[in-house]
């Protein structure tokens, strides 16, 4: 029984900080179990509870407007019940037998191709699952409050259930099949989401080209999957990953490639990240969810599960490694010109992944670091959005931060709030984005395979964006909360040289509703990482999925690295303070640099997908189509004497295509059988 | 006496042809209904035939299921019918998408009209047919022609001989060529389609009937069994390999036109277009599944049985015909703005992916034979159900006195430009106007894409099962779809062929945009009827759609509306969605059954 299970697991609890590096010094790669321990049974309800949840809001119609939202709540926090019975019976579990493979029913099971549906329970799955049930349900409270007067809500917070266990899915499968199955699903869901508000044609745009970047993401995850039953023969995690180490290096590195396409769509990483400033223009709850805690990171996810593929594949570990690199300065130059207040939020997320995929990228050393910082980041980054949402709440709905300032006053608990999760992702110590952030500094710093140029090279990326991340993080909290007000506060007398134009406003607090979430993932922003971080506590917990790292000194002294790393954020808080909270802030965006320019226009990433992408796909086919219509048609009339004699007399009786097609058929005929036949004599038969 | 005795009468099972007889029986009982059966009852005595005869072939063809596994297949009629595994598997899907379809097309809608010409031979736009319209004449020989068309689709792919094949193919093209003229608006573009589809059908089996001879000039024989037993004999292939090849190729050419693989596909896009919308889904579905049928028998008995060297060619060439249909289908699909003519190129793009499932022909791989099985159905029921839809979603005329003088001028511009099938617009001539509430009249089905706008709004669960059909047929996880494209592609993958299925892949990737594309439509765009200015809307049409869209058409969006079902469509497009989600999310036990399918018997 679940509960008897809980209770006799509950005197372990107080013990986690210190108890979970207890149970195995150095570990190694846990092997799977498909023994399932009796609360495990429990966890299809995680997936089926907000499964039943959206099902039963999208088919009760308008009947269930007036409960559906603590309906979806009600089924998102039972998920997040289920999820706490099974990580506390896990912790019950010596770590030896913490991986589970529970195997649910056989879903494709004819011949050559075996895919079941089963979870893969495990650390790192229980750590995705209590990071989506907690953050979502959170979310899902305070969306009851922001979205109050939405006619639609119902259908809100069905979408709402559907990503919750499309995303549970994807992190608790046990194959990559039924990992595509949630990616998907939360693709769909985020769509849906995103165009929630879909009568704003920016928005259905967005929505768009979100599933559109996400759908050639899913085209590596397909190929990858391909990949896979060609070599392997199966595409479940337990043979996969026990045939990887075997397998050669060239197959292994086309997967390992193939699932960085995949991460790159999902987790918006280089060169795949344009889409993500758009998708802010869905509610902000979602945004907070989707496009901060979860689904994002889903990338990360992949590519940490996907270990020892990637252990085989130093070439696609070293391209994952550029790759969060890359995305993380991208990102954090971006966020340093936007002046949205979600977009800049969303450029911060970026970067913040790319310090994930560039840990992930770095091995055994990185994992687990890379999952820290996105639980830490989960928490301060859903915390900064739910702030985000709080203060376009108080000012009608306005995003433009050139218009906020000297909010602080009007909105403390929303300032507060934010404060704290501003800290966080800064790496002040002790506040959690300091535990997290500074080991993957620390961790990009130690040389691989004797290479001392990555170090360098990656190691002083990581630190310059630190030192970033602080300027533009500082910059989008003093110009929101700090500086001079910038709106018109109906006085009459402007405060400000520039406050008497644009709508009166009413800057106020959120309701109780909205501040709880705010609060609850502040706390976590405070105090999380240097919970986790107890005893290196964390770490261990992971260490039965991502192996246990050999200790390794990085090419400067730890101390010198963190202090370094703190200069730079302090120079960067600094340079934001004197130029966006002492100096005046112009409403109109100043002409700026031409790299603040192009940093407004996201670095140029439409004009170059259009360029490079879709230019020459509309090229294509319409020279395609011109082919099929006009070059056959006009082409064939020189041979078609014959046909052309037939033709005449159909001319007459408006078929102007007719013969064209005909001659396609018979031309096509032709050339199959000259292929046919030279390819006899290639071979010389 | 003598010649008496030494006359053998055959032996015939009839038990394994009851099926065959129950359906063209019933469209032989069907052209008497027409003589017989007063005018009043005609069209419920035909409905009820037609539906009986359906089902009572799908019950025999349960019944014979596991006597056929047992057995493993029987020759009946001296070897000219094959009722095998595979061939009576085939003919279940065939008579379970017919079922179907003639669902759909028994509909008559809210407005009380079906989908086909009141008079066929009258003169599109003459006083007669206007008269004929006036007094509410049906053309109810609608369903024996399909029945007809339904027993040549079960006789093709269960064929023991090249000439029954032959034999089929004719009667299952005969009645959709009468069938695909009988479209009650835009009459000259429905008889243009006609005629075009009679004229290169013709041309395919004139190619298909000279391999036949080829074929025949090698073995002596048309029996696929005698012509496999002579080519695994191998004695006689010297200098009789190029006749032998070639005529394997052209039987192949003429089977191909059937699928709609290209470069044999020009015809689809306009047939699909021109062809009454049920008679359309109808064609879609269950033609392509008899000729895949045929295609898989005569790959497997006949191209296996070749020398590994010229079986290499074959695989060759099917790798060409393959990678050009899914490449012509998706890409070509991208820029169409008409309903009809996008789903003509989806079938083309599908009818790629079903040959990269056959690649693996020489291999006798069951895995190809159970991809194509499972992808006919799957395919299939989303496109009898996105047909389905699409006939209930119609256009409608704001002024309902001048629709009524217009339509001969409108059928005749419509039909009268050369090559007009592409370019004429959306509103061709409607006849038989039905008023509807609000005044206007109801016209034609509303196919080009802009009048799709913002119809998730106003007909939520139609277009969320028209959005479901779509995702199936990109291949979105928990879908049918998906399960079809990942055994296909799969088959291929098994027999190495893997560079076949990335190219499949990326295809479908890009067949995504343009299912995506009207799923945005459906949901994300909104309708012009309820934006504010014209213009505008017409710019916003134009960015979210691509090249669709102008605000002239974004205004005819505004005179989109869906009729109700008489309630045959509405079943049909339940059942269509729960075989979707079905067989996306539990396929296991129709894979199984796949499998077994997979066996012939020579």
């Amino acid at each position: 029984m679940p509960t008897v299970t809980l209770l006799s697991a509950l005197p372990r609890v107080g013990e986690l900080g210190a108890l979970l590096p207890a149970a195995l010094p150095t570990q190694e790669i846990v092997p799977v179990s498909t023994i399932v321990p009796g609360p495990f049974l429990l966890a299809p309800l995680l997936i089926l509870l907000p499964l039943l949840g959206a099902a039963i809001l999208l088919l009760a119609g308008r009947r269930s407007d007036r409960w559906g939202a603590w309906f979806g709540v009600l089924m998102s926090g039972g998920a997040f019940v289920v999820a706490l019975v099974v990580f506390f019976s896990m912790l019950g579990l010596p770590a030896d037998e913490r991986v589970v493979d529970h195997r649910l029913f056989d879903w494709i099971a004819a011949g050559g191709l075996d895919v079941g549906v089963g979870l893969r329970i495990d650390p790192l799955s229980m750590t995705f699952v209590l990071l989506v049930t907690f953050v979502g349900t959170l979310i899902h409270v305070y969306a009851v409050a922001y979205m109050e007067h939405d006619p639609d809500k119902r259908r809100f917070f069905a979408y709402l259930n559907l990503f919750v266990a499309a995303m549970l899915i994807l992190v608790l499968a046990d194959s990559y099949l039924l990992l595509f199955v949630g990616w998907e699903g939360v693709g769909l869901a985020s769509y849906l989401l995103i165009g929630f508000w879909n009568h704003e044609r920016a928005n259905a745009v967005a929505a768009k080209k979100a599933f559109i970047m996400n759908r050639v993401g899913d085209l590596g995850l397909i190929v990858a999957l391909m990949l896979m039953f060609a070599g392997f023969g199966a595409v479940d995690f337990a043979t996969v990953f026990a045939d990887a180490p075997a397998a050669g290096t060239a197959l292994l590195t086309a997967i390992g490639l193939a699932l960085l396409v995949a991460a790159c769509g999902k987790s918006a990483q280089f060169p795949l990240q344009a889409w993500l400033g758009d998708a802010m223009a869905g509610p902000t709850p979602v945004s907070a969810l989707i496009h901060a805690a979860t689904m994002v990171t889903a990338g990360v996810y992949l590519v940490v599960r996907s270990a020892p593929v990637f252990e085989g594949a130093p070439t696609a570990q070293l391209v994952v490694v550029i790759v969060g690199a890359v995305t993380l300065l991208f990102g954090a130059i971006i966020g340093c010109a936007k002046d949205d207040i979600k977009k800049a939020l969303a450029a911060s997320t970026m970067s913040q992944i790319g310090y994930m995929i560039l840990a992930a990228g770095l091995g055994p050393i990185g994992y687990a670091f890379a999952i820290f910082h996105l639980v830490t980041h989960g928490f301060f980054k859903a915390g900064m959005f739910l702030g985000a949402g709080s203060v376009m709440h108080g000012m009608n709905d306005g995003v433009d931060m050139r218009r906020f300032g000297a909010l602080s006053r009007y909105m403390k608990v929303t300032w507060v709030t934010f404060g704290l999760g501003w800290l966080a992702i800064l790496g002040i110590p002790p506040f959690s984005g300091f535990w997290s952030k500074d080991k993957i500094i620390e961790a990009a710093f130690v040389p691989i395979d004797g290479q001392e140029w990555r170090a360098w090279v990656f190691g002083g990326v990581a630190l310059l964006g630190a030192g970033i991340t602080a300027f533009y993080m500082s910059r989008l909290f003093f110009m929101t909360f700090h500086g001079h007000k910038r709106w018109n506060d109906g006085s009459g007398s402007p405060t400000g040289p520039l406050s008497t134009d644009g709508p009166v406003q009413h800057p106020h607090e959120s309701p109780a509703l909205m501040t709880i979430p705010m609060v609850v993932l502040a706390v976590g922003s405070v105090a999380l990482g240097g919970l986790l971080a107890i005893g290196n506590g964390f770490v261990d917990w992971l260490s039965p999925v991502t192996g246990h790292a050999e200790h390794a000194e990085p090419v400067l002294p730890v101390w010198a690295l963190i202090t370094l790393t703190l200069l730079l954020v302090l120079v960067g808080v600094l340079l934001a303070w004197r130029q966006y909270a002492v100096s005046r802030v112009p409403i109109v965006p100043p002409h700026g640099s031409a790299l603040t320019r192009a940093a407004r226009r996201d670095l140029y990433q439409d004009d170059v997908n259009e360029a490079v992408f879709m230019r020459p796909g509309q090229y294509l086919t319409r020279s395609l189509v011109y082919g099929d219509r006009q070059m056959v048609d006009g082409g064939w009339m020189g041979l078609a004497g014959l046909v052309g004699a037939t033709g005449e007399k159909l001319r007459g009786m408006q078929n102007g295509f007719v013969r064209s097609y005909a001659a396609t058929m018979l031309a096509g005929l032709i050339v199959i059988v000259a292929v046919v036949l030279a390819v006899t004599t290639g071979t010389g038969s | 006496m003598s010649t008496a005795a030494a006359f053998v009468a055959p032996t015939i099972d009839w038990a394994y042809l009851v099926p065959v007889i129950v359906v063209l029986g019933a469209g032989v009982l069907g052209v008497l209904v027409e003589a017989f059966v007063p005018d009043r009852h005609r069209r419920a005595v035909q409905v009820v035939l037609a539906l009986g005869a359906l089902v009572g072939a799908l019950t025999t063809i349960v019944l014979l299921w596991g006597d056929v596994q047992e057995l493993n297949g029987i020759q009946v009629l001296g070897g000219s019918l094959v009722i095998d595994p595979f061939g009576l598997a085939l003919q279940g899907i065939v008579v379970v998408l017919a079922l179907l379809a003639t669902l759909v097309i028994a509909d008559r809608t809210s407005t009380g009209q079906d989908a086909f010409a009141p008079t066929a031979a009258a003169v599109p736009g003459s006083a007669y047919e206007d008269l004929a319209r006036r007094r509410g004449l049906e053309q109810t020989e609608v369903f024996p022609l399909v029945l007809f068309a339904v027993g040549g689709m079960m006789i093709f792919p269960a064929t023991g001989d090249l000439l029954t094949m032959f034999v089929a193919l004719e009667v299952l093209s005969l009645p959709l060529y009468v069938l695909t003229a009988l479209a009650r608006r835009r009459r000259l573009l429905s008889q243009e389609a006609s005629f075009k589809y009679f004229l290169l059908g013709a041309f395919a089996s004139a190619i298909f009937i000279f391999g036949v001879a080829l074929v025949y000039g090698f073995a002596g024989s048309v029996r696929i069994a005698e012509v496999r037993a002579a080519l695994l004999d191998g004695g006689g292939l010297d200098g009789m390999t190029g006749l032998v090849l070639l005529g394997l190729v052209m039987v192949l050419a003429g089977l191909l036109f059937k699928v709609g693989a290209a470069p044999f596909h020009s015809w689809t896009p306009d047939v699909y277009q021109g062809a009454p919308t049920p008679v359309t889904g109808f064609m879609a579905a269950c033609t392509k599944a008899a000729a895949f049928g045929a295609l898989v028998r005569v790959l497997y008995l006949i191209g296996s049985a070749l020398p590994p060297d010229l079986q290499e060619k074959l695989v060759v060439a099917l790798w060409v015909v393959a990678i050009l249909t899914m490449v012509v289908g998706s890409v070509i699909g991208v820029i169409q703005t008409d309903m009809k003519r996008l789903l003509a190129y989806s079938s083309i793009a599908h009818a790629g992916f079903l040959l990269v499932a056959l690649v693996g022909f020489g291999e006798l791989s069951g895995f190809g034979v159970r991809a194509v099985v499972f992808y006919l159905l799957a395919y299939g029921l989303a496109t009898v159900g996105a047909f389905a839809v699409v006939t209930l979603v119609r256009e409608r005329s704001p002024q309902p006195q001048a629709a009524v003088e217009s339509p001969v001028l409108a059928a005749v511009g419509s039909g009268g430009a050369p090559g007009s099938a592409g370019a004429s617009g959306p509103a061709g001539g409607g006849a038989g106007e039905v008023p509807a509430p609000d005044g206007g009249a109801i016209l034609g089905e509303a196919t080009h894409l802009t009048e799709w706008a913002g119809l998730g709004r106003r007909s939520p669960w139609l277009a969320g099962s028209f959005a479901l059909f779509l995702l199936s047929m990109a291949g979105i996880p928990l879908t049918a779809g998906f399960i079809a494209k990942f055994t296909a592609f799969g088959a291929a993958v098994a027999v190495g062929a893997w560079p076949l299925a990335l190219i499949g892949v990326l295809a479908s990737a890009v067949s995504v945009f343009f299912y995506v594309r009207i799923i945005v439509l459906m949901f994300f765009t909104p309708s012009p009827s309820s934006g504010s200015g014209g213009a505008a809307q017409g710019s916003q049409g134009d960015e979210a759609g691509g090249p669709v869209g102008t605000s002239a058409a974004a205004a005819l969006a505004a005179r989109v509306t869906v009729v109700r079902s008489e309630g045959f469509t509405t079943v049909a497009i339940v059942i269509c969605v729960t075989g979707v989600i079905l067989l996306g999310v539990l396929p296991s036990s129709v894979l199984d059954l796949a499998l077994e399918a997979a066996k012939f018997r020579p």
